[in-house]
């Protein structure tokens, strides 16, 4: 038969330790190199996130580390079998400890207040990035399940792909059309904002290395959500102005007619490519749902075309 | 004219689909079973006097619990459903389910935790124990009472209905968001479900709310101020306070998509003026505070927990208080930080955030006091002490993962990702469930009479422990890889798929160990002379609930005790133990079915407004009023004990409780197991089901 052995409090203690760094390890080995992509920064909002998490973090771990130890020190010195202990069920916590009950949380709250409020002023996500090129203005559209990007410098238009040069300031402007809210996510390059039909949501993003990012949809809207993806590529401003010059060669043009036939839904659509759009369309899309009386626009008697 | 009878009901709205026809022969083969059982056992007038009509809160309270566990399972299921997905759906394989399929599945999974399991829970708990906890015999409106249970049954029945009829539940995420939820992207009837469901449950959330403010305000015994209420009252009244505040919130905003989607309004949808933001601060100036009114009870648990096993009083009596009302407060102040990513700006973006790390500061209060609490006391470790101390070590890191999203910038990052899913699961694993585990083992013996099994009980907590942790640690680093919620597909080069395996090993193990919490009741059952307890004070309590006998008999307490302090029953304790009683007259109300009949019509309204079925909508709107009205006349709703029955009754329960022994080592694991093989055994050798 098998004997029962009781294990002591030390054999829990120290088979938890083993069972949480075992998880950890386990962990770090099976990311091993993959992309984690929050703390593998390709842009400076990216790394001022990931700083700003790291900080946080920290800061909180000073105060969360010792509560947890201290409670499971007083749970284990103050046992019932511990006989040395004392047992005093009349102990006056005076007004120093209820002071310091609230004082400490307060202080460290303090510290976070301060850091919010700058932080969230400082990455706001519509201010512009200070630098010393250029920026690139890309126009963002949230489809049913695809995003379409719009060039109006370059004059020309992608689906699921995204290229931007290195060093550069690239300035989103995000909106939807025949779709529910969406979320326009590059999180190597930092993070997310809403694209909602009727609504121009800015949000200002760099990157300073070359590679293929993965972006994506980061709010559920509906039956392809999860292939709402599209690859982000930034390359150096050479390579991107060639490859502006491959996408005007493309025979595909963004006119009414196309437009009409990519808006409707379509699930894991490939990349497309369109050597010009029609002039204004991206402000229609959004005028479209700001009239109160729709079919009082259509994209053909739009001035432009 | 079958358009007029029928609305959109049709024969296409049967079952068609394996989960649906599987589901649906469930319920039936379910109900079968239990209509044959109750008949052959003759107990359905049983059933109807002593449970169904009661208006005794212990009573509700049972039945909370009851549906509440299956609601559980149910939502268990869809957990499970949900890793399985996630965990082969990785490149070329889409996995078992489709994106719409799969969608449906994290929608329910998400409605029925939240409203049909932590919120029966708590809501059983708080009718159990609240009551005795104050030295009441009944509710302020036991009629509301049981009309608030009903009405929750009646959500519970309309979210599993779909399967059923219609087939499809809304695949819109648990919140139902516009404009998605609206008709332009989500035409079937799957939205209407979640709307009717949430609606007609939460009234009676709304309902119970009132009530249990009520209550606790005008219903305590002589003695007891608010500044000598117990811990789990006042986190009770804070939450109840919560409820009354923020579920109205909740009714007009479903009233708002019930009228886009029924009426062709435009609240909500893309165009002609209609504003989907508004939805999305509306559903969570009701959905944050919403977390904490589950939050609030367990905080509640927790301090009762702590103190009556240490040995001691709570270390800061106000700093307690004025944490949970913080804490209640605050929450009411912070539900922007759920979409920081809609693009508020910074300032708006900056208050919310820092208002959200001011709740840790009420927060982080209790969890020092708790610890202060423990320090010079004698803490026996129990398994409701197990809970807390896991609660502890789980809660921490999750409130760490809550206080990152509450930076704007941060949370740009985090938000919609795996991270939010395993912060939130934290909380309510963790802070919540734990808690609910915690204040079942430790008011169990209250309910029954007998004690639950200590030893497989622990078995099951380190179960949840370490499948909580394989489950969800994973999904914090998926959200550090960008990995966003809700996927039913995802590319293999991301190096996910890993992860998402050892979650759904996580998963399992957490099943385990919910079956070995089923194992754990029906060993206590089978053992419940040697766990009886006898005293009604099995933990040495500090409370009055532990002045009645276990369980209490219906009317609470045959003599109203009166409180001269804190900790009431520790006191008296202290000072001798309970007067000898002196037996009066008790007013009771009696039973009534109106509860019933409101809820069933109200039902009626919310399946006929699903299905388009307007001339049944009225009939069920009408009947409900009606039934109201009807019950308001009924000036007869009390009936009398007289004191000679009263002593009648306490002598008798004295004598049961002596005859209870209360001693004996209790079974294990194996010894279950020896158990169960012998049972079955004996059914081949004896025959048994000849005697069916």
């Amino acid at each position: 038969m098998l004997k029962r052995t009781k294990m002591t409090t030390y054999d829990k203690a120290a088979l938890v330790v083993l069972f949480v760094v075992g998880l950890g390890l386990l962990l770090v080995v099976l990311t091993d190199g993959y992309n984690i992509a929050l703390f593998n920064p390709k842009g400076p909002i990216a790394s001022e996130q990931r700083n700003l998490m790291t900080f946080a973090i920290g800061l909180m771990l000073v105060v969360i580390i010792p509560s947890v130890l201290l409670t499971f020190f007083m749970a284990w010195k103050y046992r019932a079998s511990n006989k040395k202990a004392t047992y005093n069920p009349n102990v006056r916590h005076g007004t120093v400890f209820n002071l310091s009950l609230w004082l400490i949380p307060i202080v460290f709250m303090l510290i976070m207040a301060v850091v919010i409020w700058n932080t969230t002023h400082k990455l706001e996500p519509n201010k512009p990035i200070a630098a010393n090129s250029k920026s690139l203005t890309v126009q963002v559209v949230a489809m049913r399940w695809k995003w379409l990007f719009i060039y109006p410098e370059q004059n020309i238009a992608t689906v699921n792909f995204l290229q931007i040069p290195v060093g550069t300031p690239v300035s989103f402007k995000l909106t939807a059309d025949d779709a529910p809210m969406s979320s326009f996510w590059v999180p190597n390059l930092g993070g997310q904002l809403y694209a909602m039909t009727g609504h121009i949501n800015h949000l200002n993003l760099m990157a300073n290395t070359s590679g293929d990012y993965p972006g994506m949809s980061a709010e559920l809207n509906g039956d392809g959500f999860s292939g709402m993806k599209f690859t982000a590529r930034a390359s150096s401003p050479a390579v991107f102005d060639d490859w502006v010059r491959t996408v005007k060669a493309s025979s595909s043009v963004l006119d009414a007619a196309e437009y009409k036939k990519l808006v409707r839904p379509s699930k894991n659509t490939p990349v497309m490519l369109y050597s010009s759009h029609v002039q204004g369309l991206y402000n229609a899309v959004v005028l479209k749902y700001m009239h109160m009386h729709p079919g009082s626009y259509k994209l053909a008697e739009s001035p432009h075309q | 004219m079958k358009e007029f009878l029928l609305g959109k009901l049709s024969l296409k709205a049967l079952p068609h689909e394996w989960s649906t026809i599987g589901a649906t022969m469930t319920f039936l083969v379910g109900a079968l079973v239990l209509v044959l059982l109750i008949t052959r056992l003759k107990r359905w007038k049983w059933l109807w006097n002593e449970w169904l009509t009661s208006v005794d809160p212990k009573k509700i309270g049972i039945m909370y619990f009851i549906v509440a566990t299956f609601m559980l399972l149910r939502g268990g299921l869809d957990a499970v459903m949900i890793w399985l997905q996630q965990a082969l759906s990785s490149g070329a394989s889409n996995g078992y389910l489709s994106a719409a399929h799969f969608q449906q599945i994290f929608t329910a999974h998400g409605n029925i935790m939240v409203f049909f399991v932590a919120m029966g829970f708590m809501f059983g708990l708080i009718n159990y124990v609240v009551p005795l906890q104050i030295g009441a015999r009944d509710l302020a409106s036991p009629f509301l009472n049981t009309l608030g249970f009903w009405l929750y049954v009646a959500g519970a029945i309309m979210i599993n209905l779909f399967f059923v009829l219609g087939g499809e539940y809304a695949a819109t995420g648990w919140l139902a968001v516009a404009p998605l939820s609206g008709t332009q992207f989500s035409p079937g009837v799957g939205v209407d479900y979640l709307i009717w469901s949430l609606q007609i449950s939460g009234i009676g959330t709304t309902l119970g709310g009132i009530n249990f403010v009520m209550t606790i305000l005008k219903m305590r015994a002589p003695g007891m101020t608010l500044r000598k209420m117990p811990m789990f009252t006042w986190a009770s009244l804070c939450s109840m306070v919560m409820v009354v505040t923020v579920f109205p919130i909740l009714t007009v905003t479903l009233f708002l998509l019930f009228f886009d989607r029924y009426l062709g309004m435009h609240f909500f949808t893309t165009d002609l003026g209609g504003n989907a933001m508004m939805y999305t601060n509306l559903i969570w100036m009701w959905g944050h505070p919403e977390v904490y009114i589950l939050m609030l009870p367990a905080f509640g648990i927790y301090s009762e927990v702590v103190s009556t096993f240490s040995g001691k009083r709570i270390a800061s009596y106000t700093s307690q208080v004025l944490g949970m009302i913080g804490v209640s407060t605050l929450a009411l102040l912070v539900w922007l930080h759920h979409f920081f990513t809609m693009g508020a700006g910074a300032n708006v973006n900056a208050f919310f955030g820092i208002m959200t790390t001011v709740i840790a500061i009420p927060t982080a209060v209790l969890v020092f006091n708790w610890i202060a609490t423990m320090y010079k006391g004698r803490i026996r470790f129990k398994t409701p002490m197990l809970w807390f101390l896991g609660f502890i070590s789980v809660f921490s890191f999750g409130g760490l993962a809550g206080l990152l999203l509450a930076v704007p910038p941060a949370n740009f990052q985090l938000h919609n990702s795996l991270f939010l899913v395993a912060h939130f699961h934290t909380m309510v694993i963790g802070g919540v469930l734990f808690g609910i585990f915690a204040g079942i083992t430790y008011w169990f013996p209250k309910v029954t009479g007998f004690k639950l099994n200590e030893r497989i009980g622990r078995y099951a907590f380190w179960g949840w422990i370490i499948g909580f942790c394989m489950a969800f640690i994973p999904l914090y680093v998926l959200g550090f890889m960008g990995a966003t919620r809700r996927l039913d597909h995802y590319d293999s080069s991301t190096g996910w798929q890993p992860l998402f395996i050892l979650a759904l090993i996580g998963g399992i193990i957490i099943s385990v160990a919910v079956v070995l919490q089923i194992i754990q009741i029906i060993a206590s059952v089978i053992q419940k002379r040697q766990l009886a307890d006898t005293t009604g004070d099995p933990w040495y309590g500090r409370t009055l609930e532990w002045a009645t006998p276990s369980p209490p008999p219906f009317y609470n307490f045959a003599t109203i005790p009166t409180v001269t302090a804190r900790d009431a029953y520790w006191e008296i304790k202290r000072h001798g133990g309970l007067p000898k009683p002196k037996y009066e007259d008790i007013h009771m109300p009696k039973n009534t079915a109106y509860g019933i009949y409101v809820s069933a019509f109200a039902f009626l309204a919310g399946f006929a407004f699903v299905w388009h079925i307007n001339w049944l909508a009225i009939v069920g709107i009408i009947g409900a009023i009606v039934c109201v009205i009807i019950r308001t006349f009924d000036e007869h709703v009390e009936y009398t004990i007289t004191a000679d029955e009263v002593e009648k009754i306490e002598s008798k329960m004295r004598k049961k409780n002596l005859a209870a022994d209360g001693q004996g080592e209790e079974m294990g694991l194996w010894d279950f197991v020896k158990i169960v093989i012998t049972f079955i055994a004996d059914i081949f050798r004896k025959k048994l089901w000849r005697r069916i």
